[in-house]
């Protein structure tokens, strides 16, 4: 089996133009994979491009040069130079990922949110209210909730509509990004829970985790940021 | 994920005089995506939706469109008859302004049942009773079915032009700012609408629009005009969350955050 | 008459004459199909059949026997005074029985009598559009006409039941002519649109405000629009003729005084006088030979 996500001489800056084409650097030859059932944390100080290179890994960045290989059905793709299409079909059968804040859609129930991402891949809409159920309860979101729009709750009851969203499918690939913040110790240990889980099914996940406790408990590796911070580069 | 577009536009250029309306314009659309056209007034945004949809020809370049027996055709080849009917089966277009798609001397139930009675339908209760179907599919109550859309509310219309253009199963949806000018509330019901109808039904929707959150919202794709050209294109939260041209960091970075 | 020679016959010149010719044989060729011509002024204002006269004008000749009715009288102010100017510009004959005439004009009604063949129908057409309600730009409605899209005339239908129950439309009840061209067959009451289907008699439309001539030949197919669940149907009546006894023919209600008095007598005035002089009576008529 392909390494599902493989990383090469990846280089990212920002060009700001409204401010008179100020170049921002961010990341430099980025490089690291990971495994099949393998749990890989992006660590370092915040503003070293954790988050930027996960942006990247799911098409939200664009990527000045390197590769981004994902196997996708089969395929080996490469992220930063596919097709709008590509990146899509990718992000619905292959890669998933759970990020800090919900963008929330008007009117849509908490239990649909959830749900989409099945019924999105063609499961039946009963069989993924279901399943949307089964992990909202695991993540203890009272049931009075599931039927309204998310975007009224808490800040923790937000996430974990987040969370059951991103971990209900069975993507081979899991991005991640601080899923832990706003959340209590026993919503906590669920996800510590849902990330073994996912590990036991070889899937592979790449997150960022500030909190070292559940750091501790899910990495398997630690991938420092700072290495490929390009002022580093530059001293 | 389809292989074959249902709709290529190659080199779409139109001219008025010197002036530019839109320049050299290219892209490809496939079955259930959605592509929003952005730029502010006057970018020829609506100029190249125009150009497209038949509305208005182009000076050059081409449009061709998949038929339902799999053949693609040149637009500006087709007769006037077939670019007509084409537009009133397998088409949509929802315009800014409901009025201007909309009957607004005829009831809500004939206004949704015309295109059936355009292409043959001659039974009274089978057009009414589809009809109502579609004005509950759009969130317009049963017993409005013989009112006005003159008596209707800015959202109302728009639902009901949105009714009256799926009635007929349409693949390729074209819309003009469908929430310009409404509320910010009706307007969150609307977007709410058109996503889980073009969800649901598998639309392919090229929409223009100024507003970068109705983009964002729903839209795949996106493509930045700036002086009839486009300037920057790509998939949707890429050009959002990394814009790379300096006028679509300008847009980007003039959204009001709430 | 010593008048006529003042005038030209029939009143128009004889290029205008056969400008109108020209669109009344396009008119033919095509049936059902608005042909444009350049309407004259004729001295009587628009509205009051300037169309249908200037299509009698360019038909008439000598020999010609002309009715004129209005509401299928031939006796109200419009009918007299249009009989009166041929007369006089042409110096035809005239006459009030359907069968004498070789031209027939009229104004909202076709005579009970079947026509024949030989016999022109004139009617005269206020608005020649049928999608004109509904549409309002000629440039479009053309477009329309040309590419036969009529889904719009059942969205008038559709809009008569949803807001009736039925299909309301009770003159100016729109037809396709020869499989085609959808036309409004002037405001005659629909009662009388099945007359127009196969007809033996040349008729001829003339809309002299709109400028616009159309024609069904005879023995054309006229079908009266509908739903197939609702489908056409004429007006009927629940009484005769009051005067004749006629049944089956269109009735106008007559106010007889203010106390709520009324009858209802045949509008076609000539078909009812013929039907009394052969000695038919309703239940408010007199025998014809006692009122003598």
């Amino acid at each position: 089996m392909p390494t599902p996500l493989v990383v090469s001489d990846v280089k990212k800056s920002f060009i700001m133009h409204l401010r008179g084409g100020l170049v921002l650097p961010v990341v430099t030859d980025v490089n690291f994979s990971v495994a099949s059932g393998e749990c890989a944390v992006l660590s370092g100080p915040s503003g070293v491009g954790k988050s930027s290179i996960l942006k990247m890994l799911y098409g939200n960045y664009a990527v000045d040069n390197g590769q981004i290989l994902v196997s996708h059905e089969g395929r080996t793709l490469d992220m930063a130079t596919a097709s709008p299409r590509t990146i899509l079909d990718i992000r619905k059968k292959t890669m998933g990922y759970v990020s800090q804040f919900l963008r929330t859609v008007p009117r849509v129930s908490a239990l649909d949110v959830v749900a989409e991402p099945l019924t999105a891949r063609g499961m039946g809409q009963e069989e993924a209210r279901e399943r949307a159920g089964e992990m909202l309860s695991m993540l203890n979101l009272p049931k009075a909730l599931w039927q309204l729009p998310p975007s009224t709750f808490s800040g923790g009851e937000q996430q974990r509509v987040n969370i059951a969203r991103g971990f209900i499918t069975d993507h081979r690939i899991l991005l991640v990004d601080e899923p832990t913040a706003s959340l209590d110790a026993m919503n906590r240990g669920v996800v510590e829970e849902l990330i073994a889980a996912k590990k036991r099914d070889g899937v592979a996940i790449i997150g960022i985790f500030h909190d070292l406790d559940v750091r501790e408990k899910v990495a398997d590796r630690l991938i420092d940021v700072s290495a490929f911070s390009p002022r580093k580069k530059a001293a | 994920m389809t292989d074959t577009p249902l709709f290529k536009v190659n080199g779409v250029s139109k001219f008025y005089g010197a002036r530019t309306g839109c320049a050299d314009v290219s892209f490809e659309l496939y079955p259930g995506e959605v592509l929003a056209i952005v730029g502010e007034s006057g970018s020829g945004k609506t100029t190249l939706l125009n150009c497209v949809s038949t509305r208005l020809p182009p000076s050059a370049g081409s449009v061709e469109y998949r038929m339902r027996d799999g053949q693609f055709r040149d637009l500006y080849r087709m007769s006037e008859a077939e670019r007509r009917f084409l537009m009133r089966t397998d088409w949509g277009f929802v315009h800014q302004n409901p009025a201007d798609g909309l009957r607004m001397t005829v009831s809500a139930g004939a206004n949704a049942g015309e295109r059936l009675m355009a292409i043959g339908q001659r039974h009274y209760g089978n057009i009414r009773s589809t009809a109502a179907e579609w004005l509950e599919r759009v969130e317009i109550s049963i017993d409005r079915i013989d009112d006005q859309p003159r008596a209707f509310s800015g959202g109302m219309r728009q639902r009901l032009q949105i009714a009256r253009n799926l009635i007929t199963g349409p693949r390729l949806v074209f819309m003009d700012e469908p929430t310009g000018g409404l509320d910010v509330s009706v307007q969150a019901r609307l977007l709410d609408l058109i996503r889980s109808l073009v969800n649901d039904l598998g639309l392919a929707v090229i929409i223009v629009t100024h507003d970068l959150a109705v983009a964002r919202l729903l839209s795949h794709r996106m493509m930045v005009m700036r002086n009839g050209r486009v300037i920057e294109s790509g998939l949707t939260d890429r050009v959002l969350d990394d814009p790379r041209e300096p006028y679509t960091q300008l847009l980007v970075s003039s959204i009001l955050q709430v | 008459m010593s008048d006529l020679a003042t005038y030209n016959f029939a009143y128009l010149d004889e290029q205008t004459k056969r400008m109108i010719r020209r669109a009344i044989l396009k008119a033919i060729a095509i049936p059902g199909y608005q042909v444009p011509f350049a309407s004259r002024e004729m001295p009587m204002p628009y509205g009051w059949g300037t169309g249908g006269v200037q299509i009698t004008a360019s038909i008439i000749g000598p020999d010609d026997v002309l009715k004129v009715i209005d509401q299928g009288a031939d006796d109200t102010t419009n009918a007299v005074s249009i009989r009166a100017f041929f007369a006089k510009v042409a110096n035809v004959a005239v006459t009030t029985h359907t069968h004498d005439a070789s031209i027939i004009q009229t104004r909202h009604r076709i005579p009970e009598k079947t026509l024949l063949e030989g016999q022109v129908l004139v009617y005269q057409v206020p608005i020649p559009e049928p999608l004109r309600f509904l549409e309002p730009r000629e440039t479009e409605t053309r477009t329309m006409h040309a590419l036969e899209e009529y889904g719009l005339m059942h969205v008038k239908l559709y809009e008569d039941i949803a807001l009736n129950g039925h299909i309301a439309t009770t003159y100016a009840y729109p037809v396709k002519v020869a499989g085609r061209y959808v036309m409004d067959p002037s405001p005659i009451p629909k009662f009388d649109n099945p007359k127009m289907h196969l007809s033996e008699a040349l008729q001829l439309f003339g809309a002299g405000r709109e400028k616009r001539i159309y024609a069904i030949p005879p023995h054309t197919a006229v079908v009266s629009l509908d739903f197939e669940d609702h489908p056409f149907e004429v007006q009927t009546f629940d009484r005769p003729c009051a005067l004749c006894g006629a049944e089956d023919v269109y009735l106008d209600e007559v106010i007889l005084d203010d106390k709520g008095g009324r009858m209802f007598v045949c509008s076609d005035t000539d078909h009812c006088e013929e039907r009394r002089a052969c000695g038919c009576v309703g239940e408010l008529g007199v025998k014809q030979e006692a009122a003598e």
